[in-house]
């Protein structure tokens, strides 16, 4: 096992390396000169030169791989060409609130959807399971910028009960963080409430078909002890699988969620970037989400060790 | 109902509430800075107002910077930092003498040789202070407080210059912020205005933080636009990046925010309505739009069809599909702005689609098609671009509308290549009128071409003369005549179009008080309640 995750750690840097050669080779294809932006409106074709040139953005795309790539071998992830900030910075500064926002999201998500799968899955074919479907279509239907705007209508324009914007760190109180999170956990989690419940409805209903629950009740093991206990763990590997997914999808899409609520997170970091053509930001960004995506997928193949003994590595 | 809900909703999140009883409260224990919490156009990344025309730059600048003088709301230059000048009998050396008491944030005095160094600096950037510098024979310092400007020759615009009220603005920095090279950004964030930068508290694009220099000693003359008494009447001011203007919009009218500085006019009547909410028109001079065409590639690298396309459009069609508002716009033909001493309609074309129409014949249209950028991104410009080319079409040339993000359109519009090489030949803007008073200020007359002209590089002999008399004129009547024949030439040869002013008024919580106009949104004299 030691060795599997050894090997899987080992296997980031070859990932990451591929994403680093697409990413960089994309961003200077890609139309946009961040000497203009730089430069402003008033600029001459000469003074954006002079720009590009202090930038080494004038230099042949090779050049400026590896120079990138020799700084980056020393951990530096260099600097902003708008802000001139340190990239390692901008990120440290923006991570928490989307951890804290893609922590709240998945275990809300997880709490309500793992039961409304099993209890739909249970009462197959009842209004139970017509209704939790139903709350699944109109989960992965609406879009996430509606429901936001919903919510802060009636929770933080009608009720005010709630703010409407910004980001609190927990240094600075637990309700303080909480009640600034709340709404934006709400928005994001519908979609992988839906998600996840879906999955873990036909996870389970597979799983109530086998034959060993048959046994298991002719066992005379009682109803609640053969769901939770024989059925469920038995379908948790799959529903595992869409969890991780979600956590992977989460940290990098909630661009939206955090434009909304003004959460100043990595998704707004990400785009602002992107916008202002902020080279070694994008790069910077992509790196660590691809990273924590080898990670997540690492952390949900050894999780699936605890539901399936069968499962060796 | 509705208060039963509220009621049982306030008792679940109260509960909630009550994890966080046992939180220290170090805020109750000591009196709260009275703090502005402002929503500006958009986010401080770049914090050299000099390296950069962002009006948030600017907007930045005149936080934390002072300059030697300043305009006011009748269009006088006044002294600022400066206590008083002379100009000598032949017009060629001016002598400045600072105020007392000036002082950097750093607690360094201003002296005479930082002020030598900002300008210069600035004179490699900004279009008037190249201009400036190209008429500049020397600056030199006489003691600590006086210096000289020497002229080549007698120059018109020399107090105009250094107190420009919009980007580029001259501001004061510490001679050795100002040795920084001009296209790199300055390193630190010291100047000697009424607030000072918090640098532990700026996060590039998402918050910046001020608080009030104590050091700072105002004027004793009322403020007036950017001149007069900068009294600052608060202990902080955050500048806070929200990119949703719905959740602006929302945090305002829940005062989360007090300030949001230019709400779309689509927002206006919703926050008219809203209670404890004001709006403002801070900047009366207003913004125009502006249709500018390349002078490079063909078509537009013909006269007569350029003249085509000035008598195709009209400014109505623009303002109504911008601005819809009455309130908020005016058809205005004054490339120099309405309202100003350098106004007049001279030249302006008349919508005449027969003549537009025997003009793109006459000029060999040949049907090739007109790449129009069109950003998707950036509100005040999106609705040009689809008016220009209903306007084209209709007096039959052939459209490409190209959608792209607005950095996309700032790479492209530097490139002078032909179309099918990543060129272009339209695009539209906007500006502040506060950079459009005169013919040296407005960019969209530099008539230089390729070489050091506005993108779309227009070049035209006759107005480079013209500009250059006009900067060597100091009689304002003759000024505002010069700047007529200036603007009959432009519009005959097509330099731009201006497509109508507006104004684009903030929206504030009713507890501020003493809010300024002025070209650029200022905070001192603003009180909060």
């Amino acid at each position: 096992m030691g060795r599997f995750i050894l090997g899987r750690l080992a296997a980031t840097l070859p990932v990451m390396g591929v994403v680093a050669v697409i990413v960089f080779l994309l961003l200077r294809l890609a139309p946009g000169d961040p000497a203009a932006i730089l430069a402003g409106d008033a600029a001459s074709p000469e003074q954006i030169a002079e720009i590009r040139a202090r930038l080494g953005l004038d230099q042949p795309i090779l050049a400026q791989f590896l120079s990138w790539i020799g700084r980056l071998a020393q951990g530096d992830l260099g600097s902003s060409i708008i802000s001139n900030q340190p990239v390692a910075k901008l990120i440290l500064d923006r991570i928490e609130p989307t951890l804290a926002l893609a922590t709240t999201t998945i275990l809300f998500a997880v709490l309500v959807a793992v039961p409304l799968g099993v209890l739909a899955a249970w009462w197959h074919g009842t209004w139970v399971d017509r209704m939790v479907m139903a709350i699944s279509v109109l989960g992965f239907s609406v879009p996430v910028f509606v429901l936001g705007y919903l919510l802060i209508f009636g929770f933080a324009m009608q009720l005010r009960v709630l703010p409407v914007q910004g980001y609190v760190s927990i240094t600075e109180g637990l309700w303080p963080f909480l009640s600034r999170l709340i709404l934006p956990t709400l928005t994001l989690s519908v979609i992988y409430i839906a998600l996840i419940a879906r999955t873990t409805r036909s996870s389970v209903l597979e799983v109530l078909g086998e034959d060993y629950i048959r046994t298991a009740r002719a066992k005379g093991i009682g109803e609640t002890q053969v769901l939770w206990r024989h059925a469920l763990r038995n379908a948790a590997v799959p529903v595992i699988s869409v969890i991780g997914l979600g956590i992977a999808l989460l940290i990098s899409g909630v661009v939206v969620t955090e434009s909304v609520f003004n959460l100043p997170g990595l998704g707004r970091l990400t785009v602002d970037s992107v916008l202002a053509r902020d080279y070694p930001v994008i790069q910077g960004v992509i790196l660590l989400f691809s990273a924590l995506y080898v990670l997540v997928n690492l952390a949900i193949d050894l999780t699936y060790l605890l539901f399936d003994p069968r499962i060796r590595y | 109902m509705h208060e039963a809900i509220k009621s049982g909703l306030r008792l679940a999140l109260g509960l909630a509430a009550l994890v966080a009883v046992s939180e220290p409260r170090p805020a109750l224990a000591q009196s709260k800075p009275v703090t502005i919490r402002a929503v500006m156009h958009s986010g401080l990344r770049i914090t050299d107002p000099i390296i950069t025309t962002a009006y948030i730059a600017r907007n930045h600048g005149y936080m934390i910077y002072d300059t030697l003088f300043a305009t006011d709301a009748n269009f006088k230059v006044q002294p600022q930092m400066v206590k008083d000048y002379t100009v000598s009998q032949d017009a060629l050396t001016y002598t400045f003498t600072l105020r007392d008491g000036l002082k950097f944030h750093d607690g360094a005095p201003v002296t005479s040789a930082d002020c030598i160094s900002s300008i210069q600096r600035w004179g490699k950037r900004d279009g008037m202070g190249q201009k400036l510098m190209d008429y500049t024979a020397s600056l030199d310092a006489v003691d600590d407080k006086t210096f000289t400007l020497k002229l080549k020759q007698p120059y018109g615009l020399v107090l105009a210059s250094l107190g420009k009220p919009s980007s580029n603005v001259p501001f004061i920095m510490p001679k050795r912020i100002a040795d920084t090279p001009a296209d790199k950004n300055v390193p630190e964030e010291i100047g000697s205005g009424p607030f000072r930068f918090v640098k532990g508290e700026f996060q590039p694009g998402l918050k910046v933080v001020y608080e009030k220099n104590p050091d700072y000693v105002p004027r004793s003359e009322a403020p007036s636009w950017t001149a007069g008494a900068k009294t600052v009447k608060v202990d902080r001011v955050e500048w806070i990046n929200i990119p949703d203007y719905q959740t602006a919009v929302n945090a305002l009218i829940n005062g989360e925010i007090d300030y949001l500085e230019q709400p779309p006019h689509d927002f206006l009547p919703i926050l008219k309505g809203a209670s404890g909410v004001q709006i403002f028109n801070y900047n009366t001079l207003g913004v125009s739009g502006m249709l500018r065409m390349n002078w490079v590639n063909p078509p537009f690298d013909n006269e007569k069809i350029r003249q085509a396309v000035l008598l195709a459009v009209n400014q109505q069609d623009y303002l109504d599909a911008q601005i819809g508002d009455p309130d908020y716009m005016m058809p205005c033909p004054a490339m120099f702005v309405c309202n100003t001493p350098n106004a007049t309609d001279a030249g302006a074309p008349k919508t005449d689609l027969a003549r537009a129409k025997q003009l793109l014949k006459e000029g060999g249209y040949d049907g090739r098609p007109v790449v129009i950028m069109q950003p998707t991104d950036l509100a005040i410009v999106v609705p040009l671009g689809p008016v220009t080319a209903q306007a084209l079409r209709k007096i039959g040339m052939n459209v490409d509308l190209q959608s792209m993000d607005w950095q996309t359109l700032v790479g492209r519009r530097a490139k002078q290549d032909p179309v099918d090489q990543g060129g272009w030949n339209l695009f539209h803007t906007f500006w502040v009128n506060a950079d459009m008073l005169n013919p040296v200020g407005n960019v969209g007359i530099n008539a230089r071409g390729r070489k050091g002209g506005f993108f779309g590089w227009a070049e035209d002999a006759a107005i480079e003369e013209m500009r250059d008399a006009y900067a060597r004129e100091t009689d304002p009547a003759k000024q505002a005549a010069i700047a007529k024949a200036v603007q009959q030439r432009a519009y005959a040869v097509g330099m731009y179009y201006p497509t109508g002013q507006f104004v684009m008024p903030l929206a504030a919580r009713s507890s501020l008080t003493g809010i300024l106009e002025a070209p650029a949104p200022v905070f001192w004299n603003i009180a909060k309640k």
